[in-house]
């Protein structure tokens, strides 16, 4: 890949990582959002799929890259689909906030249009109590929390400035938190459904898959760097 | 709202298997099965592909003047019904393939006289009232639909179970080939009430809703609601009713106890270990915004039922 495609691929990447969004947008556009049975139960699932989904995506680009040399171009792109995992991780989280937890839209957009600038924040308010209430008796949530917690940390480190500051080993240290983040978001998952569900079994094992390869490459690395001098020494 | 036209979904009757034809069909097939272990045999089976036709109903007292009727859309895209698959939108996908016809409910246990009842027989017995009750969902979601049905009181009493009978449990139809039955559930989906609750005129018998015979995916042809309880409670396509002097097994009780309780009155309360009870998005309206309100206690049935459970703990029995 010559790195002059890289920044046409970049805006193919970006696309391709919006089209959920969009394909939200014109279901509430169109009405077919709110014919749907239950639409904040849709929205929920459908971000924190995507967001997940992303994230998995995002930890896959490593492994492959390491196939084959060829393929080095492919990390300049680890970057931006991380930032995307968080973006669906921050709709997800404000789907919980704004509209999961019986905070009160309508309330709190007339009371904007009516000049009462505050109004926003004094419903959050009302709801505060639920929400911090979730937050203490349940562990999903909490484990749902760290994870976003987690990309957002990583996120506000992502840029080239902020890793020259960090310095690369103590921002790679930090950035190595995503595999914490990749296991949270799945046990998130499995500590939401119901006993007998299996429906996150399919992002769980894809999840053990990018993390094995990554334990697979640093053992094939570390034995080959030994076997050298053996090898060096046999053939003198 | 009725929509019917001939279409392919429509049977002549000429072209009904009779039903000596399907059972003897039914019984060589399952022979042919147990002798070869076949596979694909499925595709041979006799399908009765099913339009919901309207029901004959009277009115009956019980609405939600309150709150507006969801629409019959939304009731039937929006199911639990973990036989069809384990997403709320897989029932109405896979559901089609159930067939209503010939359907009987066994009724066994502590009766004087074990029967087979014929679906058609059951429906005929009693007038189809319209009963438009609240609908709380263990998910703390929440619908108002107009179900069609008689007590199942009236039928019990036909029934006549013994006075040792104290519990009442339905059992599910269990069938790998119009069913997905996905793992982790042991099937049949069973639930049950206690006699009292069984008898209370609350409970239905459910045969339709909005004025037509029940969609598939809402547990066709004959299920239960019981409204002061959380949906999971309202047992679905029954093909059994055993009468019992125990607690009889229930499903969802079996796989987590400590979400599920054999009671499961809608209680506000008592949270669910994953998330509160206390509120409830109502899902009656076209808005793609949430609606959330106060959960009542015994989903607003309070003066029916509430002397069914006195001096209970009904933190303890949840």
């Amino acid at each position: 890949m010559p790195s002059r495609a890289v920044p046409y691929l970049k805006a193919v990447v970006h696309l391709l990582c919006l089209v959920p969004l969009l394909y939200l947008l014109n279901l509430y556009r169109n009405g077919s959002l709110a014919a749907q049975a239950d639409p904040v139960n849709f929205i929920t699932h459908f971000t924190g799929n995507w967001a997940l989904w992303l994230l998995l995506a995002d930890l896959a680009i490593t492994p492959v890259r390491r196939l084959h040399a060829s393929l080095a171009w492919l990390v300049r792109f680890r970057r931006m689909v991380g930032l995307y995992a968080f973006f669906y991780a921050t709709l997800h989280l404000l789907t919980y906030v704004l509209l999961f937890s019986g905070y009160d839209i309508p309330t709190a957009v007339a009371g904007l249009r009516a000049g009462h600038l505050l109004e926003p924040w004094t419903q959050l308010k009302l709801v505060w109590p639920t929400m911090l209430d979730d937050l203490k008796k349940r562990r999903f949530i909490q484990v749902g929390l760290f994870a976003w917690t987690i990309l957002l940390a990583l996120a506000v480190t992502s840029p080239l400035r902020v890793l020259r500051a960090m310095g690369g080993k103590s921002w790679q240290r930090l950035h190595r938190m995503i595999y914490v983040a990749g296991a949270a978001a799945c046990i998130h998952f499995w500590w939401l459904v119901k006993a007998g569900v299996r429906t996150p079994w399919k992002d769980t094992a894809v999840l053990a898959v990018l993390l094995l390869a990554r334990v697979v490459y640093l053992v094939v690395k570390r034995v080959r760097k030994r076997g050298a001098p053996v090898a060096v020494q046999q053939a003198v | 709202m009725l929509l019917r036209s001939k279409d392919k979904h429509e049977i002549a009757s000429s072209e009904i298997t009779p039903k000596d034809t399907y059972r003897a069909f039914q019984t060589t097939r399952r022979s042919l099965l147990a002798g070869m272990g076949a596979v694909a045999a499925t595709a041979a089976l006799p399908r009765r592909a099913h339009a919901l036709s309207p029901l004959k109903v009277v009115p009956s007292a019980y609405t939600v003047p309150d709150r507006a009727t969801t629409p019959e859309a939304k009731a039937q895209s929006y199911n639990n019904f973990y036989e069809y698959g384990e997403d709320k939108s897989d029932p109405a996908k896979n559901a089609g393939k159930l067939h209503l016809r010939p359907w009987t409910v066994k009724v066994e246990g502590l009766v004087k006289k074990p029967l087979t009842l014929n679906i058609d027989d059951i429906l005929a017995y009693r007038p189809i009232e319209q009963r438009i009750y609240r609908f709380r969902c263990v998910e703390a979601w929440s619908m108002v639909i107009p179900w069609d049905g008689y007590p199942l009181g009236e039928l019990i009493k036909f029934i006549d179970p013994l006075p040792s009978a104290k519990f009442v449990q339905f059992i599910s139809l269990e069938d790998s080939h119009v069913m997905e039955l996905p793992d982790g559930i042991s099937w049949p989906y069973a639930e049950g009430l206690r006699m009292d609750e069984a008898m209370n005129p609350l409970t239905l018998l459910t045969f339709g809703s909005y004025g037509e015979t029940l969609a598939n995916q809402q547990g066709a042809p004959i299920r239960v609601i019981v409204p002061w309880k959380y949906g999971f409670k309202s047992a679905k396509s029954i093909v059994r009713i055993k009468f019992v002097d125990k607690m009889p097994r229930t499903t969802w009780n079996d796989m987590a106890s400590d979400e599920y309780g054999f009671y499961s009155n809608v209680n506000p309360s008592v949270d669910h270990p994953r998330w509160s009870q206390a509120h409830e998005r109502l899902l009656n309206t076209n808005s793609f915004l949430p609606k959330t309100v106060p959960t009542l206690m015994f989903n607003g049935y309070g003066d029916q039922v509430a002397q069914m459970y006195a001096g209970m703990d009904l933190r303890r029995n949840y």
